[in-house]
């Protein structure tokens, strides 16, 4: 329409704008990827250039035998995010649906209090985290790098999917309870069918909360190189005194891929869901 | 069975989990704090942990870096966001797939990201350092992260790139979520881009605004891994947060008892500004008219 009608120089000035910003966003993934294809010893001794003759895809065969539990580290981050996201849906959904429908005493103080945890991360409680963990005998296991990943995700978890739940009509539960079905039958053959896009949504958020954030709880109580996520397994390398970092980027960039292309592939959908909170008001 | 037994029974399990893995450790936290704990056994000491900390003048200069690392990130944050977005909600063609392409910061672990940007600010074959000397900006090697001042400002640099995906697609929603009437009664009666921008767009994002505000603010000021993979908090110093300081001396160190005293300051911390925070945002959604 009339209104939307850019000016040409109005439209050459959005291309730049909108080429500067993505630079700055994607400037991190096009260095690492030239690096990786370049010869070590050229990366370390020639002077910067933009381009050159030797470019290979060699280092992405090498990092195999470099980094010979990369394979591993790829899949653990994956086993990882999706264990959080399964445990954090089991409890939230429940929890979720108590906020959204049902009327008790202390619901806002409770709500505002699993809010409050937001405030806290990892990094301030892992003292006493660190005992919590001997003391279950969890430590250097999944579940050391799992259950806190878990518990810092709930909050958000309820929160968002409350709003959800909060949107689908009574009515259909109504004529439920009418028939005669108990509420936890309604909740799993009425509630949740109706909810699964909402569902979708919240899961995606949490895996990507779980996904992203693989490095403190990893480092910290679990030195079982086979069990570890790829950003701590491949921190590792990085603290060598000859770092291959062709083959470092290399794996960073081919560890990243999977999620990263199911997000992308998804993302019309995933970004509609996840800032659908931010439209509501 | 009882409505209020059965909404309960339904957030147990929430309740525990967050009873072991936050308000426990938080409790045990507090506890530690009064204690001299280290790997050899604990004493009681009272508030001597505290009263070390507060008479330390360069724990007074970590505070204050701590707040300067926030605003700083986050105003950048906020700012990178309303002009990312205004950019892709222009109705220009391609604008779908530049969307996409905001999206993979935001969807990588944040350490892989991080190990990028450790690279670009290296002296010897950084990016940017190359950049700089073949422009003839620069007649040396330039090692960002080696000198006090640029290793703070490319950490906050990071810190940026690692929010700006998520707070722009957030503005984006929400500036698509204007109604376009006011727009248009906006253009009839002759208003430019830049009044509409700034008379519609921006109150009509206001909530949505503030609360990414608190969001970012919280997980900057407790952000770990960024400075931890790029720094370490060092150069002498120049990157030690409230948390990097934390996790050296109850981690690296493990002199428990003093880092406990540390997180039990961050955690306070942190609800003073939130509650004040909080408070503000309501007088925004008042002001705004949102809920």
């Amino acid at each position: 329409m009339l209104m939307d009608r850019y000016s040409l120089l109005q439209k050459i000035g959005i291309y730049i704008g909108i080429f500067i910003f993505l630079l700055f966003v994607l400037l991190p993934f096009i260095e690492m990827f030239r690096v990786s294809l370049r010869p070590l010893d050229h990366l370390m001794t020639a002077d910067f250039t933009w381009w050159s003759n030797d470019f290979s895809f060699q280092a992405y065969r090498d990092m195999w035998v470099t980094v010979p539990l990369l394979g591993r580290y790829i899949l653990n981050s994956i086993f990882i995010a999706t264990a959080v996201t399964i445990m954090t849906m089991v409890v939230v959904v429940p929890a979720a649906y108590s906020y959204a429908r049902l009327d008790f005493p202390f619901k806002s103080l409770s709500l505002g209090l699993f809010l409050a945890v937001n405030m806290f991360t990892g990094a301030v409680l892992l003292i006493p985290l660190y005992r919590v963990m001997r003391t279950l005998g969890l430590l250097n296991s999944y579940w050391a790098m799992i259950i806190p990943g878990v518990a810092f995700l709930i909050p958000t978890g309820i929160w968002l999917l409350r709003s959800y739940l909060e949107k689908i009509p009574k009515e259909l539960e109504e004529a439920a309870y009418v028939d005669g079905a108990s509420r936890m039958y309604t909740l799993r053959r009425v509630v949740l069918p109706l909810a699964v896009p909402g569902l979708i949504v919240v899961a995606t958020s949490v895996f990507i909360g779980a996904y992203a954030q693989q490095f403190l709880f990893a480092i910290t109580f679990n030195n079982q190189r086979e069990l570890q996520p790829l950003p701590a397994g491949l921190f590792e390398f990085i603290g060598y005194q000859d770092v291959t970092w062709n083959q470092m980027m290399a794996a960073a960039l081919t560890g990243v891929l999977p999620v990263m292309l199911f997000f992308l592939l998804l993302q019309k959908y995933l970004v509609a869901g996840l800032t659908a909170g931010a439209v509501k008001e | 069975m009882s409505e209020s037994l059965f909404a309960w029974l339904l957030i147990a399990p929430a309740i525990v989990f967050i009873g072991f893995i936050v308000a426990w450790p938080l409790v045990e936290t507090i506890r530690l704090s009064f204690t001299d704990a280290d790997l050899g056994g604990e004493n009681w000491i009272g508030w001597a942990n505290y009263a070390e900390l507060f008479s330390d003048p360069k724990f007074y200069d970590i505070v204050w870096r701590t707040f300067y690392w926030m605003f700083l990130s986050v105003i950048l944050k906020l700012v990178m966001g309303l002009i990312g977005a205004s950019l892709l909600n222009a109705a220009v063609p391609g604008k779908a797939l530049f969307r996409v392409l905001v999206m993979p910061p935001w969807v990588i672990p944040i350490a892989i990201g991080v190990i990028g940007w450790k690279w670009l600010y290296n002296g010897y074959f950084g990016l940017i350092s190359g950049v700089l000397q073949n422009l003839g900006l620069v007649e040396d090697r330039v090692a960002l992260l080696a000198t006090k001042t640029s290793a703070f400002y490319s950490a906050v640099v990071t810190d940026v790139w690692v929010g700006t995906p998520m707070v722009t697609l957030f503005f984006l929603a929400a500036m698509q979520g204007v109604s376009r009437d006011l727009y248009e009664a906006a253009w009839v009666d002759g208003a430019g881009r830049w009044y509409r921008f700034r008379r519609i767009t921006i109150p009509q994002i206001m909530p949505v605004i503030v609360s990414m505000a608190l969001l970012s603010a919280i997980w900057t000021f407790n952000s770990f891994e960024i400075i931890w993979i790029l720094t370490e908090g060092g150069p002498r110093g120049a990157t030690t947060t409230l948390i990097i300081d934390t996790y050296k001396v109850a981690i690296s160190s493990q002199r428990f008892g003093e880092g406990a005293a540390r997180a039990v300051v961050i955690v306070i911390l942190l609800a003073i500004f939130s509650l004040f925070y909080l408070f503000f945002l309501n007088k925004v959604n008042k002001r705004y008219g949102a809920k």
